[in-house]
């Protein structure tokens, strides 16, 4: 029947997932549930129970400039990213790709460039 | 394997559009005067706008298309840029935003918005919407010491940013169906296959449009649009309450006319509901609204109900009165919003409905103005607004829902109420407030170019609609 697609060679990997989803569930269980003591003392209570112990509220303000880092190093480094591809196949894609990467290099210059001037990697 | 040079000339007014914005992103460093972005980026457009004239093809292996189609949708594009522009120069000095990268952010929106209408592809088209609607959400928050603006832009984008999974979901499940993106391929591949009873098409159909519901904010998919347009920018409110929405409009028909054309009948039920609910709450709730934003805001709500009446219609004729009512509707709406923002000076806000109270004492020529723009927003003879509305109306009554333009009709007599309201405050009460207004040439320019555009359109309007059905002709 036209439009009913059943993709029947990925049946394996549908046995495998459920297989070791029940397995997982299973041992934790069994580990933990069954044959694991229980016993409630006031350190189990603690968010690390072999650590230092929480001072003050997790939940502070950060500065502004690490968002900033954050943001400028995702885009470059991905824009970058695309680079590794372009260079392995570069003997074959010949001229026209050639191109196509000088102008996103000069795209992604002029970002670099309003950043810089934006003083965006100033630190203070 | 050799890639071989894509033929350039259709895509050549995007990529202009792309240099243009990069080269005012340049400027803006060196340039203390901030006009000069303005008078660059208008100038930018109009030679923009010139390599439109045979830039008509397909390239991109088929992705990309420049037709009739997109192009008359790109001039729309280009008349709200322009205007847009010119309503701000003034006003973002007021505001204390006069920051370069606003006029770059206005252009790399257009150029999301051109490549949208010019989408033969599904990810094509998605690149666009996201261009688009990114710098849009940065401009909704350009004033960014103001709560409200940072409210509108925060909401914009999470909704936005929640239809946009809409759209990919829909996407998504369509690649799964025909395993091909592009829109034409789509539309041969459910015919071939006899697909139009498979539950998944009318799925994705729905998610698609979903999707485009937010974009042109059609109820219920509005929320989002009075607080957006209440805290952005005004003259980001004109911009984005005409050019994302045309572009909503540009990809609706393209995606639902060509791809979905074989379950014609399933979305037209979908877009019925739609387009009345539009027309009921954008117009009912307007009535209520005290501020003039938020009032425009409901306004452009209740429009996309009646340019979807075009989308119903479901044939040419219906998408040539859609294309003329966004044309018609960009210079009626943009006018209107300049005469709010010509009542925003340093310390008044000018954006209560209110203050125009007697506004015809003191400044007669501007309250005249605003009285062209309400009655051409409800559709009164002799403006344009009037022949937009005829023009869907009768390719509606044509394609054979005459009890729906009976609804439309009385939304439009409904819509009267709150138009008139301002010119019954401007002309009938005495004035309670000195209002000063900000005038500069631009601003004055862009009235003078609505104004004429909506009384010329209004008398003459064949020559727009002959232009709009002359640009379906090969779609």
């Amino acid at each position: 029947m036209p439009g009913t697609y059943i993709p029947s060679e990925y049946l394996p990997v549908l046995i495998f997932l459920m297989v070791s989803v029940t397995l997982g569930f299973a041992l934790l269980l069994i580990s933990s549930g069954i044959l694991g003591l229980k016993r409630a003392y006031s350190e189990k209570f603690t968010p690390y129970e072999s650590g230092v112990p929480p001072v003050g509220e997790p939940r502070y303000r950060f500065s502004v400039r690490f968002y900033i880092i954050a943001m400028l190093f995702v885009i470059f480094d991905i824009e970058a990213v695309y680079l590794y591809p372009w260079a392995i196949v570069f003997d074959k894609i010949g001229l026209y790709a050639f191109i196509e990467m000088v102008i996103f290099i000069v795209i992604l210059l002029v970002g670099f460039i309003y950043v810089w001037k934006k003083e965006g990697f100033k630190w203070d | 394997m050799n890639l071989q040079f894509p033929d350039l000339t259709p895509v050549m007014p995007e990529l202009f559009m792309t240099a243009l914005a990069l080269i005012l992103l340049c400027t803006e460093l060196l340039v203390k005067k901030k006009g000069i972005l303005a008078a660059l980026s208008i100038l930018g457009v109009v030679v923009v706008a010139y390599t439109l004239i045979g830039s008509s093809g397909t390239t991109f292996g088929g992705m990309f298309v420049s037709d009739g189609y997109s192009t008359f949708f790109k001039v729309i594009f280009f008349v709200n840029a322009i205007l847009s522009v010119l309503i701000s120069i003034k006003y973002i000095a007021i505001e204390r935003v006069n920051f370069g990268e606003y006029y770059s952010l206005i252009l790399i929106s257009t150029l999301g918005m051109m490549i949208m209408a010019s989408a033969a592809d599904l990810i094509v088209l998605y690149l666009g919407l996201e261009l688009m609607a990114l710098s849009t959400y940065v401009l909704a928050g350009f004033i960014r010491y103001d709560i409200k603006s940072n409210e509108a832009a925060l909401k914009y984008f999470l909704l936005g940013a929640f239809s946009s999974a809409f759209l990919l979901y829909g996407i998504s499940m369509i690649y799964g169906l025909t395993g091909t993106t592009d829109i034409k391929s789509i539309a041969l591949y459910i015919s071939e296959k006899g697909l139009t009873e498979n539950p998944a098409l009318s799925l994705s159909m729905i998610l698609f449009a979903v999707a485009f519901g937010f974009k042109i904010a059609a109820v219920p998919f509005h929320m989002w649009a009075p607080d957006a347009y209440e805290g952005a920018p005004t003259s980001i409110t004109a911009f984005m309450s005409v050019g994302p929405k045309a572009a909503g409009f540009a990809v609706l028909g393209r995606v639902f006319m060509i791809a979905f054309a074989s379950i014609k009948l399933e979305w037209v039920a979908v877009f019925i509901p739609l387009s009345i609910l539009s027309m009921a709450v954008g117009n009912i709730v307007a009535i209520a609204q005290t501020n003039i934003k938020r009032m425009l805001a409901y306004s452009s709500i209740a429009h996309a109900g009646y340019a979807l009446l075009g989308i119903i219609a479901a044939n040419n004729e219906g998408l040539a009165s859609m294309m003329s009512y966004l044309m018609i509707y960009a210079f009626m709406n943009i006018g209107a919003f300049a005469v709010v923002i010509m009542l925003r000076s340093e310390d008044f806000k000018g954006d209560s409905i209110s203050d125009y109270e007697g506004l015809s004492r003191a400044h007669p020529l501007l309250a005249a103005l605003m009285l062209i723009f309400m009655f051409s927003l409800t559709g009164i003879p002799p403006t344009a607004g009037f022949m937009a509305k005829l023009y869907v109306f009768m390719s509606a009554i044509n394609a054979g829902y005459t009890w729906l333009v009976v609804v439309a009709v009385v939304f439009a007599v409904i819509s009267a109420y709150f138009y008139l309201r301002i010119i019954m405050y401007m002309y009938m009460r005495e004035p309670k407030v000195e209002v000063s207004l900000s005038t500069s040439p631009s601003l004055g320019l862009a009235l003078g170019v609505t104004t004429v555009a909506v009384l010329a359109i209004g008398v003459f309007p064949l020559y727009l609609v002959e232009l709009a059905r002359a640009a379906i002709s090969g779609f």
